[in-house]
């Protein structure tokens, strides 16, 4: 199996304050691995200098087969991206965020009227072709935001909180796109405070101080600290957190 | 009468109907938790209660007082945490608490008692601005801007979401305690398991209340059999328990699958699944948790 994402000593520092203190690990193609922390812990920083969002003050990391220090803006180009904040323009129809998120990534216009054609049956969702956004169902919006993140066939996608604040129905449709997603080998980097979710990744790395504390499959992780669920191991780690902030 | 009075409640903004005929209660001294998802009417409601926007028709009224007539003495006596912004990000700390205390026509001092064990853990960072402190800090400190000039009601809406578990468990804590104070409360949530804390929840969807009761006896109404699967491939088990004839519902729970079956089926199911090869497959009965009742009630509404 090739990995997706290989990170080494990757550190970040603002002044005098490291946020995110030599983590190592890789991410296997088709895999998917939940990114997991406390609030504070480092987690974002962490995901910003994935995506090439930022630059690593230390430590090398390959994404996408893309080196994250030099060849950040290819990474951009290579990766999907999605997060429950921000993922959909409320104010233009499901073709016309289609389009637009096709165009930015630099899919060619017959290829994107092709492909939202592919997209908007396969959603069963021919008829809110020009429907907008906002007036769509949040589990709708979800199911339309995943697509959109992965209409221009990244080999991985970057999902941060996708399901905070959604009901438990629509987080399972939606956990179930990841599933199915994942079988067609794409690779999916989520985090997620609902540690229900943690037990549907193969993988979990969960970030205390900065630092990756624990990284294995939940069932490891759980028998490694005598627990029953990952919510305990989760608590277990987190109770020895120094940095509250 | 009670701290929270609601006589069928009804908003719409243009062709959505965001709160149908809304009719409950709250005692005072109660912690009332409303579960639902973005988009079932939670906020509308909280807006309407806080005095910020007017129904279309129904009538409300807290702490004794009407909601249209009487807004400014509710105003006084009421703390409301909005979910998205109640902090001011460029001011520190301290000078948010501050804010608000001068506009309630208090001081921090005043009632420093009753914010004091959860301000204890913000001290240290009363001169951070707030905007830069993360998720669970944010919280403490809006929590202790609605405290501030010691409200009998208190409103929090959805002051979890995206705040760590760790964090939840103690914003929920200090609910616990401010309960214990005789403050009433009514908080909404999208995590079931905080529905446990709750002395009463009401289960919400698309602007109407569902279910009210204690968590025990919205538990205890749960009447089909549940059972719980597990084996070495869950994304394939999903689908062969779903399709199976005599299997009314089957969703992912954590580690396991939920389904709900009679045990006859559950023994056809058994050999069917066997027979398709799974690897460590168990199948057990299991106790419905809140999260299954809401799933129970989801699935009536789509008939």
């Amino acid at each position: 199996m090739d990995s997706v994402i290989k990170v080494e000593e990757l550190t970040k520092r603002f002044g005098n304050f490291t946020a995110v203190d030599h983590i190592s690990f890789s991410v296997q193609r088709g895999e998917i691995f939940g990114f997991l922390g406390a609030n504070g812990a480092g987690k974002t920083t962490a995901m910003r200098m994935l995506c090439g969002l930022s630059r690593p003050t230390s430590g090398r990391g390959m994404v996408a087969g893309y080196d994250i220090e030099t060849q950040y803006e290819d990474i951009k180009n290579n990766i999907g991206y999605m997060s429950q904040r921000f993922s959909l323009y409320e104010d233009l129809k499901v073709w016309e965020n289609i389009r637009l998120f096709g165009g930015i990534y630099g899919v060619d216009e017959k290829e994107i009227k092709h492909r939202t054609d592919e997209l908007l049956a396969e959603l069963h969702f021919e008829k809110e072709r020009n429907a907008y956004v906002k007036s769509l169902p949040l589990g709708w919006k979800q199911k339309l935001a995943f697509s959109v993140a992965i209409f221009h066939r990244p080999s991985i996608v970057f999902l941060d909180e996708p399901t905070g604040g959604v009901d438990p129905a629509t987080r399972r449709q939606f956990w179930e796109m990841i599933y199915a997603a994942a079988e067609q080998g794409i690779t999916i980097f989520v985090t997620t405070h609902y540690m229900d979710e943690a037990e549907y990744c193969n993988r979990v790395s969960i970030m205390v101080d900065g630092r990756i504390d624990a990284l294995d499959t939940p069932r490891r992780l759980k028998s490694e600290f005598g627990a029953t669920t990952m919510d305990e191991v989760f608590r277990a780690l987190a109770r020895h957190a120094g940095r509250k902030e | 009468m009670d701290a929270i009075v609601t006589d069928r409640l009804t908003l719409s903004y243009g062709s959505v109907n965001a709160l149908k005929e809304v009719t409950f209660a709250v005692h005072r001294g109660e912690l009332y938790g409303i579960i639902g998802a973005d988009g079932a009417g939670k906020t509308t409601l909280f807006r309407i209660l806080a005095t910020l926007v007017l129904p279309d028709s129904g009538q409300a009224w807290v702490d004794g007082y009407d909601v249209k007539a009487q807004y400014r003495e509710i105003r006084r006596r009421i703390g409301y945490m909005p979910g998205r912004f109640s902090l001011y990000q460029d001011l520190s700390v301290k000078e948010n608490l501050s804010f608000y205390a001068s506009v309630f026509g208090t001081t921090i001092k005043e009632n420093y008692e009753l914010i004091a064990p959860i301000y204890s853990h913000l001290e240290p960072f009363a001169r951070r601005k707030a905007g830069n402190l993360s998720g669970g800090m944010k919280q403490k400190l809006a929590l202790c801007c609605a405290l501030i000039h010691k409200p009998s009601v208190l409103f929090l809406d959805e002051p979890t979401t995206g705040v760590d578990p760790v964090s939840r468990q103690e914003f929920w804590d200090m609910l616990g305690d401010l309960r214990s104070r005789g403050i009433t409360i009514l908080v909404s949530t999208p995590y079931m398991d905080e529905a446990n804390r709750c002395d009463r929840i009401a289960l919400m969807r698309e602007g109407e209340f569902m279910q009210v009761d204690t968590p025990q006896h919205i538990i205890a109404s749960y009447r089909d059999e549940l059972w719980a699967a597990e084996s070495d491939n869950m994304f394939r088990l999903l689908g062969d328990i779903r399709h199976f004839e005599g299997v009314k519902r089957c969703y992912t729970f954590g580690v396991e699958h939920h389904f709900t079956a009679d045990a006859t089926v559950v023994e056809r199911l058994r050999t069917y699944l066997a027979a398709r090869g799974y690897k460590e497959l168990t199948i057990r009965r299991v106790a419905a948790t809140i999260e299954d009742c809401y799933m129970q009630l989801e699935d009536k509404y789509h008939g």
